[in-house]
């Protein structure tokens, strides 16, 4: 089962540089309802909307269901997080409990 | 569990493990890299003569490189390892797989800095492969006192072999040694093993124990004298023979001629040169009209020629080991077996020649062994303390008289047979090996051209006297001949004197009886009746 659920991305114009009209699209890898992708997948879903309205995807892969996709994206842990765009790849692992780390780590934050 | 440290080949034993379960038990495999990616692995291992891409196409293997980048990881809060789980569960089932691989888990911990989570989730892995029923290897960087870095040595403990990479002297042994074993007694010794272009080979060259079977059988040693020396047919098969001399005697030479002959009578002989690479044995021992040549095309003879400081002792009886096996020869040659001091202490050497000897000798292979001995050493000591390892001991040595070095040979020892115990002139001809007889003469024993001068001496004398001899009789002859003449001119003279003493006696007669006569008649004429004056009458009866 591949749940998606997208919001359409809307394109957020800058003129001069086409190549930064960037959307989002993010994948969580989980494996089964287990309590921490759940909590993965409402922190997620609550940062998205705070910090990118309207210009993300997330693609939800459900490893029991798409065992072979695991090897795709280099999935170890679960819950993981990958940013697919904006370049580079990012991966974030664990339940996204803690805000200020996935903000670093999707870059949308400077490292401190 | 298989740790060592980088480089002593664990990635190796684990991939052997896997590619030979599959290729040759038909249990597949899978292997987990977190080092290597599968087509680093593929071109590594197709050197060893897998092909993996054959066995992934013949669903006996899968292969799953895990790559664990830092640099791309955040840890945000809680996680587990579920998704290695699957991924392992997805290339067990794809194949079925049996055996598995994990080369090396321990690199997880670099990538992810949460240990607690992962000492726990390891342990829940190996836990979860264990109720797979699947056969789990894993690799583990050695750590400081403990045998991995991270210790997970604790969760799997069902058998764990360590790999060692060595060097002394700057020549490294590979070893091996199982630490555990869960439900078995294992050997505990380190064995030594080799990575060669057929994998790894292991070979537990210190569990030979001295109970072979001997072998009554005789092996001919090529040089029909020294046969005669040896009880009249040769060696006894199965034994050891080691051939000492100081340079040049020849050892090679007899060692090459034991090998001809063997080849001949269609034995497969293995010829392990230290010194000389096979060509140029070849080319030189057709100088003494011995052309291994054939022998080698044919496949009964095979040489292997390394340097002894190649590789550690160890590797070198490895290598004999394996070459053994792969040829099974009849004979085997080491020539020289001093040379592999050099690549090691005298008593390795030692060691290593008596596992090697017990090794043959339990497969009842013929060994003859030549050592070279310095000149100024003793010759009855070999430099390696091998001798009463071996069972026939010959020794070829110079001898330097008249400004020449010829070279003789005796027998030292021979266990279990009536050998000589001469010394012969061993001569190398163009037509192989010639024993002679020494001179033995007043002046001790002479050899070569001293020999031949002596011999040529004792001729020159014998016929001188056989000379005088003759002219003696020559002599004594003539003086018979004159005393025979002489004894017939006395023999002439003595008859003669006979018969003249014959005539005189006759007419002394006629002249008495003449005398009667006249007297009778004169006494007739006188008529007298005289009687004879006695002196005449007296004189007249003798002469009657």
């Amino acid at each position: 089962m591949k749940k998606t659920s997208a919001s359409k991305p809307s394109k957020r114009s800058i003129a001069n540089d086409e190549e930064s009209a960037v959307e989002w699209d993010l994948r969580l890898y989980i494996a089964g309802r287990t309590p921490k992708c759940v909590a993965a997948f409402g922190n997620l879903q609550k940062l998205c909307r705070e910090h990118m309205a309207g210009q993300y995807r997330i693609e939800v892969i459900d490893l029991l269901e798409n065992t072979q996709l695991a090897k795709g994206d280099q999935i170890l842990a679960i819950p993981t997080l990958v940013r697919k765009l904006p370049e580079p790849i990012k991966k974030i692992i664990g339940d996204l409990s803690n805000t200020e780390r996935v903000l670093v780590g999707l870059d949308l934050r400077p490292r401190s | 569990m298989i740790c060592g440290s980088a480089g002593c080949g664990k990635t190796q034993l684990a991939m052997e493990f896997i590619t030979r379960g599959a290729r040759d038990f038909h249990e597949p495999g899978v292997f987990v890299s977190f080092e290597e990616t599968e087509d680093e692995l593929k071109s590594n291992v197709k050197s060893l003569g897998f092909d993996l891409d054959d066995l992934i196409r013949r669903g006996l293997l899968a292969i799953d490189y895990v790559a664990v980048e830092r640099s791309e990881i955040e840890e945000t809060g809680e996680y587990d390892l579920e998704g290695l789980f699957v991924r392992l569960q997805h290339a067990i089932d794809s194949v079925g797989a049996k055996r598995i691989a994990l080369d090396t888990i321990e690199s997880l911990f670099s990538g992810l800095s949460n240990t607690a989570i992962l000492r726990a989730e390891l342990r829940r892995l190996f836990r979860w492969l264990k109720t797979k029923g699947v056969t789990t290897v894993i690799t583990g960087e050695r750590g400081d006192g403990t045998l991995t870095r991270q210790g997970i040595e604790e969760y799997v403990s069902d058998c764990v072999v360590t790999l060692d990479h060595r060097v002394t002297d700057q020549l490294s042994t590979r070893r091996l040694r199982i630490v555990k074993y869960r439900g078995s007694t294992h050997g505990t010794n380190e064995y030594p093993f080799l990575i060669t272009d057929s994998g790894i080979s292991v070979l537990p060259v210190t569990s030979l124990s001295l109970n072979h079977s001997v072998s009554n059988d005789r092996v001919p040693s090529g040089v029909p004298r020294l046969d005669t020396m040896l009880g009249g047919r040769g060696f006894y098969r199965g034994t050891s023979i080691l051939l000492t001399g100081t340079a040049g005697t020849g050892k090679s030479s007899l060692a090459a001629t034991f090998v001809d002959a063997a080849c001949r009578r269609g034995e497969k002989c293995l010829y392990l040169a230290f010194e000389e690479s096979q060509d140029q044995i070849i080319r030189n021992m057709r100088s003494i009209g011995i052309d291994l040549q054939p022998h080698v095309r044919r496949g009964l003879l095979r040489f292997h020629a390394s340097r002894p400081t190649f590789y550690g002792l160890e590797m070198h009886l490895l290598t004999i080991h394996m070459l053994v096996q792969q040829h099974q020869p009849k004979i085997v040659i080491v020539d020289p077996v001093t040379d592999l001091a050099s690549g090691g202490s005298v008593s390795d050497v030692h060691s290593m020649a008596m596992r090697l000897v017990d090794y043959l000798k339990g497969k009842g292979i013929t060994t003859l062994m030549t050592t070279l001995t310095s000149g100024a050493g003793n010759l009855e000591q070999t430099e390696v303390n091998i001798s009463s390892l071996i069972d026939t001991w010959l020794l070829l040595r110079d001898m330097e008289v008249g400004g020449e070095r010829n070279r003789g040979l005796y027998i030292l020892k021979s266990r279990g047979m009536a050998h000589s115990n001469q010394i012969r002139e061993f001569r190398l001809t163009d037509r192989g090996i010639e024993l002679l007889d020494v001179y033995l003469g007043p002046e001790g024993v002479l050899t070569g051209s001293a020999r031949l001068s002596q011999e040529a001496k004792a001729h020159a004398d014998e016929s001188e006297r056989r000379e005088n001899a003759h002219r003696r009789q020559l002599e004594i002859e003539a003086e018979r001949k004159s005393l025979a003449a002489q004894i017939a001119a006395i023999e002439a003279k003595m008859s003669l004197q006979g018969e003249e003493l014959h005539e005189l006696a006759a007419r002394e007669a006629r002249h008495a009886q003449m005398l009667e006569m006249d007297r009778a008649a004169m006494a007739q004429s006188r008529r007298a009746d005289a009687v004879p004056t006695p002196g005449r009458s007296r004189a007249a009866a003798k002469k009657r």
